[in-house]
């Protein structure tokens, strides 16, 4: 069992043609990802990769019935690529592209509240998974085993960190999604760990925080009132300094606010089961599940 | 990015924002130049810097005579203002802006930033300016009133007006807050900031609105549409190593420990920072050297955490996703030999190609520590410089 993708799921690429879009589409298709077609404008009409390509989502999603698709567009481009798959009806919109201006991202969120079935992940972001069904993004396939730990994270190769040490174990993953390191994003924390507590494939969850905002608190709160399943977390940046961006946009402890000592804290109050090394990940995971103690 | 105040004043003016009547100048002589021709030696000299609390660095003086003028033009270009905010390096002056002095009734606080969580655009205001916010805001709370403007629907009348009631305004000055908000939320809007600030915002003694201090930071991810503000980057205020790792698109930022660290990931980056210090080591940096990172960006690396002289240790640490370990490995042996490194190096690959990468390297004949998982590079590390 998986949450939002699985072997049924239709995908398209934005950006089907450029070099990101190719790349990632290969690697989609090898791994065995149903994919239907990609989208770049004035293309409309070719055949790339031995699959269709449109001049628009609406085209696409008229022709191949997709209900996905992820998007390498520019940065400047993707707001608008994402209300395009929204607009045409898409299900689950994966936006990998990175650097997209904070303001573009306020109108789409905007945008996207008159189109509630639509779930945004990213951007910035590896993507989505369910191992052994459908890759729909930027990770490496090779690492994923088909099993029950549900992982959403905020960072790219983090995540292939826990999903490593998940697959070493023999636990494997339901699905991974990495929901991105921009400040402003699609689906967050709770709305995937809704899902996960929800889908009967999932025995434990995994989620990888880092400093900056307040997502991995509110998460905390969701776990202690809804979440029946063993969770563990780790949080980056414990030894980053105020005031210092590390990396992602959404990653900077700002006045005090968002340091990673206040999420560890959150969580354990919300009896999550943290790790402070993200090399413990894997193992305190299947503790947990086995109801032992740290 | 950051610009400096008089940067900040300039698209101040251009939006209608009023602010004091002010002269950037780098020379005692251009200083003195300006004051005859305005025939005022009365003058408030303020460096420019990226770096809050000039005041209390003594980077803000008043001047009332043409020595005085001289002397504090002349002891702050040139000088390095330790604001506590740059580091042990502190921040150069080029140049300071002069402006006259204000008779000053009320200090306000006001600036517009992104709310994250509520996905919004934030106004933020207090009747305590003058003072470091983030003080206020913790002692009282209630002094800090917040309003949240939504994007699709723009700045309105009645928020304008409830952050004027607020903030006590005359009657009369109103009208001219609300022009003022208005400008400042168009600026914030049309030229992509993440933080615009005025602290403070006074009312001088003749009942008139004015910025005395700004404060702007554009979202560099908008810089490529607003070429104008990117031309405005003073690279003198960042440290040199980060200027250069910019350049190369890599992201790296300056910490005061001794080992070295060149990861992929921002998260990963961070993580492994975490582990080294778990380990009981110090981090010299973070660097990430990005997802398509190909064999020359990791040389670039090297020498840019090499240029730190605190080093003692580097850790390698990549999760090879879409970036084969075969190719980082040729870096880092290339890297080694290009710089003729003699410290240790731990090196932890792991990803597509992971077993050509740490033959590689094997191979090499070269001293460099392969590292079997995280966990283990991080002690391998911390355990080289303990030696």
């Amino acid at each position: 069992m998986s949450i939002l993708v699985d072997h049924n799921t239709r995908v398209i690429c934005q950006g089907f043609t450029g070099r990101q879009g190719t790349f990632h589409s290969e690697q989609a298709i090898a791994y065995g990802t149903r994919m239907v077609g990609g989208v770049t404008p004035g293309k409309g009409g070719q055949t790339h990769l031995g699959l269709p390509v449109f001049n628009t989502v609406h085209d696409a999603v008229t022709a191949t019935g997709a209900d996905a698709t992820m998007i390498y567009v520019p940065a400047l481009a993707a707001a608008d690529a994402i209300l395009e798959a929204a607009d045409a009806g898409i299900r689950i919109i994966v936006c990998i592209t990175e650097g997209i201006p904070v303001q573009d991202m306020l109108r789409v969120k905007r945008g996207l509240d008159r189109y509630p079935d639509a779930h945004l992940i990213g951007p910035n972001c590896p993507g989505i998974i369910t191992p052994g069904a459908s890759k729909i993004g930027i990770m490496p396939g090779a690492i994923h085993r088909p099993g029950v730990i549900g992982i959403v994270s905020r960072s790219g190769t983090l995540t292939y960190e826990a999903v490593h040490q998940t697959s070493l174990l023999g636990l494997g993953q339901s699905t991974c999604i990495g929901i991105g390191g921009d400040p402003v994003h699609g689906l967050d924390f709770i709305d995937c760990l809704r899902l996960f507590e929800a889908d009967p494939g999932t025995e434990g969850i995994v989620l990888v925080g880092e400093i900056g905002g307040a997502a991995e608190e509110t998460a905390a709160a969701f776990v202690k009132a809804h979440v029946s399943k063993p969770v563990t977390a780790y949080i980056a940046g414990v030894t980053a300094p105020p005031g210092r961006r590390m990396g992602h946009a959404g990653a900077i402890v700002s006045g005090g606010a968002g340091t990673a000592e206040a999420k560890f804290v959150a969580l354990e109050d919300a009896g999550v089961c943290t790790v402070r090394s993200p090399a413990d990940i894997g193992r305190r995971m299947q503790d947990c599940m086995a109801g032992r103690p740290a | 990015m950051n610009l400096h105040e008089y940067q900040s004043k300039e698209l101040f003016k251009t939006y209608g924002i009023p602010c004091p009547e002010g002269r950037v100048v780098s020379s005692a002589a251009d200083a003195v130049a300006h004051a005859l021709a305005t025939d005022s030696f009365h003058w408030v000299v303020k460096a420019q810097v990226h770096a809050g609390g000039r005041g209390k660095a003594g980077g803000v003086r008043l001047v009332q005579d043409r020595e005085g003028l001289e002397q504090a033009v002349t002891g702050l270009v040139g000088s390095r203002l330790f604001t506590g905010q740059g580091g042990a390096a502190g921040h150069p002056v080029n140049q300071v802006l002069l402006e006259p002095v204000t008779a000053i009734a009320r200090e306000l606080y006001l600036s517009l930033l992104v709310d994250r969580e509520a996905e919004c655009i934030a106004i933020v205001a207090s009747a305590a300016g003058g003072m470091d916010i983030e003080v206020v805001a913790a002692d009282t709370p209630e002094r800090i009133i917040k309003v949240l403007v939504d994007p699709a629907v723009g700045l309105q009348p009645y928020q304008c007006r409830r952050l004027a009631f607020a903030l006590e305004l005359e009657a009369e000055q109103v009208k001219p807050f609300i022009g003022l908000l208005g400008g400042l939320y168009r600026l914030f809007t049309e030229r992509d900031l993440s933080l615009v600030e005025i602290n403070p915002l006074v009312v001088t003694a003749h009942d008139r609105l004015l910025a005395l201090d700004a404060k702007i930071n554009v979202d560099d991810n908008a810089l490529v549409r607003h070429s104008d503000l990117a031309r405005q980057y003073d690279d003198s205020q960042e440290d040199p190593k980060e200027t250069r790792a910019k350049a190369f698109d890599l992201n790296y930022i300056a910490l005061d420990g001794n080992i070295a660290c060149m990861v992929n990931g921002a998260g990963l980056a961070m993580a492994t920072m975490d582990l080294i210090k778990l380990e009981g080591g110090e981090p010299a940096n973070f660097l990430d050297v990005g997802g398509g990172t190909t064999a020359e960006r990791v040389t670039e690396a090297f020498k840019i955490i090499l240029a730190d002289d605190k080093v003692e240790a580097v850790l390698v640490n990549i999760f090879g996703g879409i970036v084969r370990c075969d190719l980082i490995a040729e870096g880092v042996i290339k890297a080694v030999e290009d710089t003729g490194i003699t410290l240790p190096v731990v090196v932890r690959l792991e990803g597509t190609n992971v077993e050509q990468g740490l033959a590689m390297l094997a191979d090499s004949g070269l001293d460099l520590m392969g590292a079997e998982d995280l966990a283990d590079a991080a002690r391998q590390v911390v355990g080289a410089v303990a030696r």
